[in-house]
């Protein structure tokens, strides 16, 4: 019945063994995207090669003869172009026909995979960074085109040796796969708990808090830890692997909203006046009461700042690496209820009740894109991994998809009664909440299917939805506790040990925060487009060679006054150069004319050939014309 | 007195033999001479003069006949010889010669001369010598990474081999095993290879890499050859020898084409749509149309000549040839008979539509409308029945086909001349399909077939407008009977416009004809199916309260669209750059007091700024795009363009791939960060000398020689290896 779920068999390992194992070697494998996303656009996870130590310490054993070259280029890139021709999934291919005039090796037995693997082009595309500039010849410096061509080809080779590196990612990510003429959405949770081993069986479960209802909730990012919050006060930290519990408390007030800090040490909570920081053990850190009447928190953690809206409709973003209020501002757009992050660029999203969303950076004191999304208030929003895609629910039952690239819609979805909340997964899985019917749906930026990939009725309406990181769960909260669904194909199944481990130390989680604090990205830079530190600021540019000009009363860079060429003997007389200096000098006027000319829309056409005169009145010169 | 008795005694020794020759008179001048020469120093001359031999004395004979010597005598025979045999003679000959030949010496040159030939062969000898550097100072430049000092004693690592071969086997146990791999021809000393080993080393010796590369070589070399003589028949100036080579070729060709269409067809197909190809080509330049100034220079000739008519018929024939009509298809010719038949009524292009080309194809349709220009405007036959409804959601473009094909057909005659004359031709025929409700048919006035003028329906501007709206426009029309009809959108869009600016209002009018905000939010939204439903919807299902739903949805804050837009409006209206006013009331004028500046004074004094740059949701109407700029992340930005970088995109693109250990494998990233410039710590380092530069020659000379056994060759190499030129191959695998 359950076709997908036997490719998914990573989840015992790293449970009974996760720790002992992962943690001695150093060089954990991370996913592509789950690293750094705010830098660009293709990420790469620390990757180690296993052999070649020799070449780390910078010094070659020089190559004897006999060894063989491991590769001769142009084959090297026969191949290449062959295999671009498959589809090719896992990216790394080998080789399978041996070079016509291959080297034997030394024990006398030939090399079945001579050169090293091959990969395919398209999945070295995926670390290119930037297209490659088409026209070569105009640098005319030649030192600096060597330099140019140099550094294409290190950043090339890099970029291939990353590609290789994809093939110590282990795990492979799966979906459900119904059999035929099955739908995988009448599967039920108990189903797939039942087909799947005992450990990630073990994920499905349910809290049953009847008393402080409706709950809200916040994974860790490695996804390790989660944290609950009922509406009537009560929080509660834990490990959701182990359920061990790290804090329980009631604040006694009540609770909009909560979210983990940078570690699972920390967690903020929102409460009836103001915003509370408690640690792990349930210890009230702080109160700010600059952050009242908070509704939504979302924190951005490569920045370290928490943002928060507010239902006097302030956005204010915390730092909370120094604790200081980095921005606030009024947004002027009613309560703010929703509320999203674009883990791309940092973005925080707004929703508002006049069906508009609304970009914000904390540089900026005003929305960076208004967009008017639906007829309705906007209810519930998500933004995907890749920071591309956006889904929007509203009152008008409606679920849109919009690019945010462009800016433009997608695809749009009805659904039985609005969905209440919103959240993408890693893989770019999406959930969506409909009162108590919890709808997931696959490929919905691609090709919306008419049908859900999964479909759960909670027992009571959901308060918060969020997917859990590295981990193939979906975690509700509603009306009458938490409840943790199996979704296969959700999370990303390789980590990245040095950006998120889920298993990780104490120790490694402090040399973690200390790395982490220390690449921490100032707020000044988030803006729309993540690349914009890496250009030059060219409306400065402009307006320095402005104030040169200013300052030297007369501009450098610019064209020198045409004086004519001195011409041999007898044409070189005052009167002729008169003549040649005033020719340019018209040229330029009549250029400056056509250009206001054009500028006015009066270009007119070329004249038509004169016609000929009428009969009568015809000159004597006339009989010349033809 | 002294002196002058030296020279009394000189006297008679140099004339002596002429005393004895002719002693008379000899004496008698003597004597003479004597007392002259005392009477001269008597006279007051202090020194006496040395005594000359006077050369026109008539002693002397003229054919120096007798000067030989005292006793000599004269030869007849001698005498009867010719000058030039005579042997005594040939020593002075030789010296007039030489006399004659040497000329005069001529003047040294001038101080600055001198110096200015002295430094320029300096200065070439100089640069001659520094030039030798030149190959090294670019490669050091150029290296990825220099390690100082350059020259390194390379520390030899003696080779296990040697170790190996001093090594015996000593004990019992060591003897045995020793015995044994020598059974096996095991490799036991030097050179660590099994036969097997060695033979397979062989396989690929150095000679054979040496072959190798001597073929590339030729290879290379004939290429160069090749490519020389192309550019050098290229260069050949002669109109005859191409045209020879022209024709050459194409016959070349033809009989190529004739022996594939024998025997491979397939490839002979391709050849011919080659040739087609050079046939339309040539038919695209204006070679053939007599227009050239050979064609005007032969036509006038041809009247006289033979060669030159032939030549110009020639000219035309292949003119006719070439710009003959493709015909298609055998139908259309047989239609264009009827056609003809029928007199040319009907223009050819009511027929032509479906002949041959692609009716859905715009270009040929609006080609056969520009022919059908030419041909006289044939009023059809109004007929004025029923009026088609239009539907008003099509796209302009479909909606101008449609258009096109019923008038074609006779069956429809619109008025448009009077809803024309109040927009502009251009605007009309953008807004005429979506926007103007179908004029009622008019049965009066007769319309010609084609009502389209020499003018462009699309400026590039609504061209640019249309292009991100062509996905909405596809939607708009997918949904015709879902979406609100387009018309009182646009009245209310246009009332809420001022009244008062009314181009401005009319081009916003026609932009959001363009664009419609409405259109872009109504859509069509796959509903789901779901196996589970909320309890809610299940009720309402249940109670069948559907209607409940559409009062909601109707309801849905209308209002939401019109705020947007204004503030849209709003956010364009601020965005746009103000216009100064310097109006200064009174100026140039009388005061006073309900003082008006005059409208001309105000719009002199009215400096309106450039248009700024489009807005980022030009073409967005459901987005507002802030233009503010980030101050805050461009302090951070690069601002000025780094040195040797010429452009801001070759130094954007040269960080665009990051460096750092987290984005990059381990060994990309050393390569990444690998310093410059690496110095060994406790060397000396000194300057480059002859030596490394002669060291690094050598090298290469014998790597481009190879004449040396590998291993030798690696041991050197590894010395300049530092200079990781090499490097670089090695780690591209």
């Amino acid at each position: 019945m359950v076709g997908g779920l036997g490719e998914k068999k990573k989840r015992p390992q790293r449970y009974w063994e996760g720790e002992e194992v992962r943690k001695p070697e150093p060089e954990q494998v991370g996913p592509p995207d789950s690293k750094k996303p705010y830098q660009d656009g293709g990420h790469l996870g620390k990757k180690l090669e296993p052999g070649r130590r020799d070449q780390i310490s910078g010094k070659k054993r020089p190559q004897q003869y006999w060894e063989g070259e491991e590769v001769s280029k142009p084959e090297h890139k026969q191949v290449d172009l062959l295999d671009s021709k498959k589809p090719c999934q896992p990216g790394v291919h080998v080789g399978k026909k041996s070079k016509p005039g291959g080297r034997d090796q030394i024990s006398g037995k030939v090399d079945p995979f001579p050169g090293p693997a091959v990969i395919s082009d398209e999945w070295v595309q995926k670390f290119r960074r930037g297209t490659k500039p088409k026209e070569k010849g105009k640098v005319s410096n030649k030192q600096l085109r060597h330099k140019l061509a140099l550094q294409e080809e290190k950043a090339e080779a890099a970029a291939k040796q990353a590609a290789r590196m994809d093939l110590l990612l282990l795990e492979e990510p799966g979906f459900l796969e119904g059999d035929e003429g099955e739908d995988t959405c009448t599967i039920t949770q108990a189903d797939i708990a039942d087909a799947v081993d005992l450990a990630a069986g073990a994920k499905r479960f349910e809290l049953r808090l009847a008393q402080f209802g409706p709950y809200r909730l916040s994974y860790t990012r490695n996804g390790r830890h989660l944290l609950l919050g009922g509406r009537r006060g009560h929080v509660a930290a834990l490990d959701w692997h182990t359920k061990a519990l790290l804090c329980e408390i009631n604040v006694m007030e009540t609770v909009t909203d909560l979210a983990w800090l940078h570690t699972e040490t920390m967690f903020a909570v929102a409460q009836r006046k103001w915003l509370y920081v408690y640690d792990n053990q349930g210890v009230e850190l702080s109160c700010l009461k600059r952050f009242h009447g908070v509704q939504r928190m979302e924190f951005l953690p490569y920045h370290f700042l928490l943002a928060t809206a507010s239902e006097t409709g302030f956005l204010q973003y915390l730092d909370v690496s120094v604790g200081k209020e980095v921005a606030t501002i009024c947004t002027k757009g009613g309560r703010l209820g929703v509320m999203t992050q674009n883990p791309s660029n940092a973005i925080v999203h707004l929703g508002h009740s006049n069906g508009t969303v609304t970009l914000w950076s904390p540089n900026v004191k005003e929305p960076l894109v208004r967009m008017l999304c639906h007829r309705g208030a906007v209810r519930a929003l998500a933004v995907d991994g890749s920071g591309s895609y956006m889904a929007t629910s509203g009152l008008d039952r409606k679920l849109h998809i919009y690019d945010l690239r462009t800016y433009q819609r997608l695809h749009s979805l009805l659904l039985p009664i609005g969905a209440g909340h919103l959240d993408f997964s890693q893989r770019g899985l999406l959930g969506a909440a409909c009162q108590e019917v919890v709808q997931v749906y696959k490929d919905i930026s691609v090709c919306p299917s008419k049908k859900p990939y999964l479909c759960h009725a909670l027992p009571r309406a959901a308060q918060g939805l969020r997917f859990c990181p590295f981990e193939d769960v979906l975690g509700v909260g509603h009306e009458e506790g938490f409840e943790s669904l199996l979704v296969p194909g959700a999370g990303e199944p390789n980590f990245d040990a040095l950006e998120s481990n889920p298993f990780r130390s104490r120790k490694q989680r402090q040399e973690w925060e200390v790395k982490a604090l220390l690449e921490k990205i100032p707020s000044e830079l988030i803006s729309l487009d993540p690349g914009q530190l890496g250009t030059v600021d060219t409306i400065s540019l402009e307006q320095q060679r402005q104030e040169r000009v200013a300052r030297l009363g007369y501009d450098p860079e610019a064209k020198g006054k045409f004086s004519p060429r001195r011409r041999m003997k007898g044409r070189d007389s005052a009167g002729s150069r008169l003549k040649r200096k005033q020719k340019v000098a018209a040229e330029e006027q009549r250029a400056a004319i056509r250009k206001s000319l054009a500028e006015k829309g009066q270009v007119q056409e070329p004249e038509s050939p004169p016609e000929a005169f009428p009969a009568s009145r015809r000159s004597a010169l006339d009989r010349f014309r033809k | 007195m002294a002196a002058e008795k030296e020279a009394v005694k000189n006297e008679p020794a140099l004339s002596d033999p002429e005393e004895e020759e002719e002693e008379d008179d000899e004496v008698a001048a003597k004597k003479h001479q004597q007392l002259v020469e005392t009477l001269s120093t008597l006279a007051g001359g202090k020194r006496p003069r040395a005594a000359e031999r006077t050369e026109a004395s008539r002693y002397i004979s003229e054919y120096d006949v007798g000067g030989g010597g005292a006793n000599e005598k004269v030869l007849l025979s001698e005498l009867l010889k010719p000058v030039s045999t005579s042997s005594a003679l040939g020593s002075i000959r030789k010296q007039l010669s030489k006399v004659r030949q040497t000329k005069a010496v001529q003047l040294p040159l001038s101080k600055e001369e001198n110096e200015r030939v002295v430094r320029e062969a300096a200065y070439t000898q100089t640069s001659q010598a520094l030039a030798k550097w030149d190959p090294i100072v670019r490669q050091n430049r150029n290296a990825e990474q220099l390690v100082f000092p350059l020259q390194q004693d390379c520390v030899t690592v003696a080779p296990i081999e040697e170790v190996i071969s001093n090594w015996k086997p000593r004990t019992p146990l060591e003897e045995e095993i020793f015995n044994l791999l020598h059974k096996t021809q095991q490799p036991v000393k030097d050179p660590l290879l099994t036969p097997h080993e060695k033979a397979s080393l062989k396989a690929m010796s150095l000679e054979e890499a040496q072959l190798r590369r001597m073929e590339l070589q030729r290879a290379r070399a004939l290429q160069s050859y090749y490519e020389a003589k192309a550019r050098r028949e290229r260069k050949i100036k002669s109109k005859k020898f191409h045209k020879l080579l022209r024709k050459g070729k194409s016959s070349k060709v033809l009989q190529e084409f004739e022996m594939l269409r024998k025997c491979n067809p397939e490839a002979a197909l391709e050849q011919l749509e080659k040739m087609e190809r050079a046939r339309i080509e040539e038919r695209m330049s204006l070679k053939h149309q007599n227009k050239g100034r050979w064609a005007k220079s032969t036509v006038i000739m041809a009247k006289y000549d033979l060669e030159a008519r032939q030549a110009m018929q020639e000219q035309l024939a292949r003119n006719k040839e070439l710009t003959q009509k493709a015909q298609p298809t055998s139908d259309s010719e047989e239609d264009g008979k009827d056609l003809e038949a029928d007199g040319g009524l009907v223009p050819d292009v009511i027929n032509e539509g479906h002949v041959g080309v692609d009716p859905d194809n715009p270009w040929m349709l609006g080609k056969a409308s520009a022919e059908s220009k030419e041909e006289p405007r044939v009023p059809e036959d109004s007929v004025g029945d029923g009026m088609e409804e239009e539907e008003p959601t099509m796209s302009n473009e479909e909606a101008l086909l449609q258009d096109f094909a019923e008038r074609r057909q006779g069956l429809r005659c619109l008025q448009v001349t009077s809803e024309a004359q109040g927009l502009d031709g251009e605007e009309a025929a953008l807004m005429l399909p979506d926007v103007l409700p179908p004029a009622p048919p008019s049965p009066g006035p007769e319309e010609p077939l084609l009502r389209e003028k020499l003018e462009r329906l699309r400026t590039l501007e609504d061209m640019e407008a249309l292009e991100p709206e062509e996905v909405v426009q596809r939607e708009q029309s997918v949904q015709s009977e879902g979406a609100e009809p387009l018309q009182p959108v646009q009245a209310e869009l246009l009332s809420q416009a001022d009244g008062g600016r009314t181009a401005a209002a009319k081009k916003t009018g026609k932009r959001q004809s363009l664009i419609d905000l409405k259109a872009v939010l109504a859509d069509t939204s796959t509903s789901m199916q779901c196996p589970l439903v909320p309890r809610v919807v299940q009720d309402e299902l249940e109670s069948t309260t559907d209607q409940r739903q559409v009062i909601r949805e109707a309801f849905a804050s209308d209002n939401v669209v019109a705020d947007f837009v204004k503030e849209k409006r709003r956010a364009e209206q601020d965005g746009k750059p103000k216009a100064v006013d310097l109006v200064l009331p009174g100026w140039g004028e009388w005061g006073g007091t309900g003082l008006q500046p005059s409208t001309k004074k105000r719009r002199r004094f009215l400096i309106k700024p450039a248009p700024g740059p489009p807005r980022k949701d030009q073409h967005l109407p459901h987005v507002i795009i802030s233009e503010q700029r980030n101050i805050s992340a461009a302090a951070h930005q690069v601002n000025q363009l780094p040195f040797p970088f010429e452009s801001s995109q070759q130094f954007e693109r040269s960080i665009q791939a990051p460096v750092g250990s987290t984005w990059n494998t381990q060994r990309a990233f050393q390569r990444l960060t690998a310093p410059q410039v690496i110095t060994l710590p406790g060397h000396i380092i000194q300057p480059i000398s002859a030596e490394d530069a002669n060291l690094i020659r050598q090298t290469d000379q014998e790597k481009a020689a190879g004449q040396k056994p590998a291993l030798d060759l690696i041991s050197l190499s590894k010395c300049h290896d530092r200079r990781r030129a090499s490097k670089k191959k090695s780690w591209k695998r």
